[in-house]
């Protein structure tokens, strides 16, 4: 079986984020997997050692990237492409990834494609679905359990809490959600080895694709942190007198009566 | 291997040596992968072990065993073992990364240290092949886990007075053991023992003993004021029988394996103390900022800040020594051939060179971690005294640090007198050294200090040598073969000797990263060296001047303070500012960041 992950990195959730110039500043940031792209990377492995196959994990970034990469190489996935775009693009959005992506899979013929759910960084969720349009295959987001069988999948997938069973065929698109693995660690073992495996670097370029055919098709007005929580109010008095007081705060300052 | 471009330098050879950033290795060299294998083990500890403190704290050894186990599939018990015997055989750098992050464990890094450290490297280093082939592979991997007996009620300094005995059946084919063996880590679960005894009451020998074999048992369990997650238990040996091919080294040779299983013990418990000394200062710095009095949060106040500073500085400087001693090693070894690099005691002896860096990094690593400990339950108030904060925990486990692997007192003594042994052997020229400094003081003139980026850093480093050269010279001048009497003197020259140390290794580390990422990235490299290296000085200036008050007296010892008054001149540094700069940082941050 042919299983490609895709996977971004993101801030590690210990990091804080700070704001300057309409940009999120990453200097001396630390990255991690997306977290919801590590169960992807761990669920790949176990399909593959439970069916055979090879996994192929896949990025679209910079050189950093390839720290991420390594990565899933330690934890076991055979081989990594980065597709380096830091010198082509000023900025992307989803159209973007998706369509880099689809070009990168264009020639590939891919049994199985993971992606986590969402990126915690910027979460929109949309980069697998699109893909999977671009390719015409069948895709299931949020998943918490995959059961193949020869060409045809049973996945339970997270609705909302409750859980809907759906029945599918392979080649097919998965968005992994929590629930779904316990990632593992990357053994120091695996780390060894991970500096053998292969990582091909692409640019797009390579891809045949020109910065016109992938120019975001959204604008990114203003970044901004969400305000500080400001310290609450006690209301004093007579009970009568506070609900008073606290209707008239909720119409006059608050205005939302 | 066994091509390298880089200096090798003789251990104790920084006294007199002039270097540059480029001949040592810093924290900044380390490769991605040195950083991915300290994540593993990292995320282990934090993902597997500290959900189970509490049940280790209450002596429920049977998740310590489950622990080391799942630490071995990870491959964290094999960083040291060659890979002939199924371990990884790291770098230096990687074992050591896998220490520091196991500190933050508490108890169960003494568990792991003890395991992977002083239980199994004695069969890596000196092992015979059989040996290596019996208990490695399984070592590495957890199936069986190791311990160290060494001490004894009557005899714990002094290792060689031991009195468990060892004698040879008729049949020839077992030593007969008898003894008991005091503190002995992981004793409630271990399978093997390395243990020392003197055979037919003389012949001090290490032996490998398994828990198994009929005669040997393990007392109660000790009631420690700290690391009580480890398990602590007397070994008794009556009537052991351990089979004579379980004789480790050589008859009577059993000294050679405890003083090099010490030294790695040593720098170990070291990196031990960086590591806790970064959770201890991160605890501080999160709790001072969340801690509201006055309505401000306390790191509000340059009180707050100044000892976050002072951790951080102390952190920093002592850091920079520990990682530089392993790349010694890794210098060193780098030099060995690949045969040399299989034999284990080769790879002792490459270590063993680096005794008086291991015995400083030890002393003064384990008294930083008492510091910053210390300082981080004072942050916490009230509430660091209580066991629901993490800081009560560590201060507790701190302490014993200062005692174990060879107390820091005997660790001091060791260093001048060391030292010494190398001058007198000619390997390294101390005493030419310091003869000649006498006569450079007579006509010395003070020195301009040029502004440049570390240059009053350098000059203070280069006369806190002098004075280190000056004392230990006196010293050794005046009471000749009986120095090893005055052991105040010893433990002056030796905190010297340290301090000197660490204040080139924070220099060095610092000129390198300036040197390669510009001196912007590094402002906090900078002010951390700038605060140490001034507060070492004063320190070093104060034991250089009671060390000659002790040596001489009258009119040579006018001379010699006013020799010390010209190598001290120096416009200080203002600390108090340097420090509110470098604890900004901290705060915002709300961890230890260079």
């Amino acid at each position: 079986m042919n299983i490609y992950v895709l996977l971004k990195k993101t801030f590690d959730t210990e990091e804080k984020i700070a704001v300057s110039g309409g940009k999120i500043e990453d200097d001396g940031a630390e990255f991690i997997i997306n977290p919801y792209d590590e169960y992807a990377v761990e669920e790949a492995i176990n399909q593959r050692d439970a069916h055979g196959g090879e996994v192929t994990v896949v990025t679209i970034g910079d050189e950093d990237s390839e720290k991420q990469l390594r990565t899933a190489l330690a934890m076991g996935a055979d081989k990594a492409v980065l597709i380096n775009t830091e010198d082509d693009l000023e900025d992307g959005d989803q159209f973007t990834t998706a369509k880099i992506l689809e070009a990168y899979f264009e020639d590939k013929e891919a049994d199985l494609i993971l992606a986590g759910n969402v990126a915690i960084d910027e979460a929109s969720g949309q980069v697998g679905p699109r893909l999977a349009e671009y390719l015409g295959i069948p895709y299931v987001t949020t998943i918490t359990d995959l059961k193949i069988d020869g060409e045809n999948a049973t996945i339970e997938k997270d609705v909302e809490g409750d859980v809907e069973i759906i029945e599918t065929s392979l080649p097919l698109l998965v968005t992994c959600q929590q629930g779904l693995n316990e990632p593992r660690y990357p053994s120091l073992p695996g780390i060894m080895k991970a500096k053998k495996k292969p990582l091909e670097e692409l640019e797009i370029d390579d891809l045949d694709l020109e910065e016109e055919d992938v120019e975001p098709k959204t604008k990114t007005i203003e970044i901004f942190l969400p305000p500080e929580k400001e310290a609450g109010k006690v209301l004093e008095g007579e009970v009568s007198d506070q609900v008073k007081e606290l209707v008239s705060l909720l119409k006059n300052e608050k205005k939302v009566l | 291997m066994g091509e390298t471009k880089e200096r090798i330098f003789k251990g104790g050879a920084f006294l007199i040596e002039d270097l540059t950033g480029e001949d040592i290795i810093t924290p900044e060299d380390f490769t991605d992968e040195h950083k991915m294998i300290a994540k593993t083990t990292e995320d282990f500890v934090i993902g597997e072990v500290l959900p189970k403190v509490e049940n280790l704290e209450n002596h429920e050894f049977e998740y310590s065993v489950e622990l080391l186990k799942k630490a071995g599939d990870l491959g964290l018990l094999g960083a040291d073992v060659p890979e002939e015997y199924g371990g990884l055989a790291l770098d230096k750098i990687s074992s050591s990364l896998i220490t520091e992050k196991f500190s933050r464990a508490g108890g169960f890094s003494v568990t792991h240290g003890a395991h992977v450290g002083i239980g199994s490297l004695p069969i890596v280093f000196f092992g015979n092949d059989e040996q290596k082939e019996k208990y490695l592979p399984k070592l590495a991997t957890g199936e069986l886990l190791a311990a160290y007996a060494l001490t004894e009620p009557s005899s714990g300094s002094d290792a060689l007075g031991a009195k468990t005995t060892a004698k040879l059946n008729e049949a020839g084919t077992h030593y007969i053991l008898n003894g008991e063996k005091q503190w002995i880590t992981n004793s409630a679960f271990a399978d093997v023992f390395v243990v020392y005894a003197k055979i037919d009451g003389e012949h001090f020998t290490a032996f490998i003993v398994e828990r198994e074999f009929p005669g040997v048992s393990t007392g109660p369990e000790e009631k420690k004021m700290g690391i009580k997650s480890s398990s602590t238990r007397t070994l008794v040996l009556e009537d052991a029988e351990v089979p004579v091919e379980n004789l480790l080294g050589e008859k009577g040779r059993g000294h050679i394996i405890a003083f090099n299983i010490l030294n790695v013990g040593r720098y170990k418990l070291a990196i031990g103390g960086v590591g806790g000394s970064k959770r201890a200062l991160e605890l501080a710095v999160k709790y001072t900022n969340e801690r509201k009095q006055f309505n401000t949060p306390i790191s509000g106040f340059s009180l707050t800040q100044e000892k976050l500073a002072t951790m951080a500085s102390e952190l920093y400087a002592n850091e920079s020594a520990v990682y530089r001693t392993v790349g010694l090693f890794e210098q060193r070894m780098g030099a060995l051939t690949d045969d040399q690099l299989k034999d284990g005691r080769e790879v002792a002896r490459a270590i063993a060179e680096y005794q008086i860096e291991c015995s400083m990094n030890k002393y003064m690593c384990t008294e930083l971690l008492d510091f910053t400990s210390d300082e981080a339950v004072q942050l916490h108030g009230g509430y660091g005294f209580m066991q629901e904060y993490e800081v009560e925990r560590i201060y507790r486990d701190s302490r014993i640090n200062r005692i174990f692997e060879g107390t820091n007192e005997i660790n001091r003594l060791l260093v001048p007198g060391t030292l010494l042994k190398k001058a007198m052997k000619g390997e390294l020229p101390l005493l030419q050294k310091a003869q000649s400094l006498q006569e450079e003081l007579m006509m010395m003139m003070p020195e301009e200090v040029g502004t440049e980026v570390l240059e009053q850093e350098k000059y203070l480093l280069r006369n806190a040598k002098k004075m280190v050269l000056l004392g230990a010279g006196l010293a050794a001048q005046k009471y000749m073969q009986k120095l090893e009497k005055e052991q105040e003197i010893l433990v002056n020259l030796a905190d010297m000797v340290a301090e000197v140390y660490n204040m080139e290794s924070a220099i060095l580390r610092t000129e390198k990263a300036i040197s390669k990422t510009g001196e912007e990235k590094n402002n906090q490299k900078l002010l951390y060296t700038q605060v140490y290296v001034q507060e070492a000085f004063n320190r070093i200036e104060a034991d250089a001047k009671e060390t000659l008050i002790a040596v001489e007296e009258g009119d040579t010892l006018r001379m010699m303070l006013s020799s010390l008054r010209k190598l001290t001149r120096h416009t200080p540094t203002n600390v108090i500012k340097k420090k509110r700069e470098a604890a900004a940082a901290i705060i915002e941050e709300e961890k230890y960041l260079v």
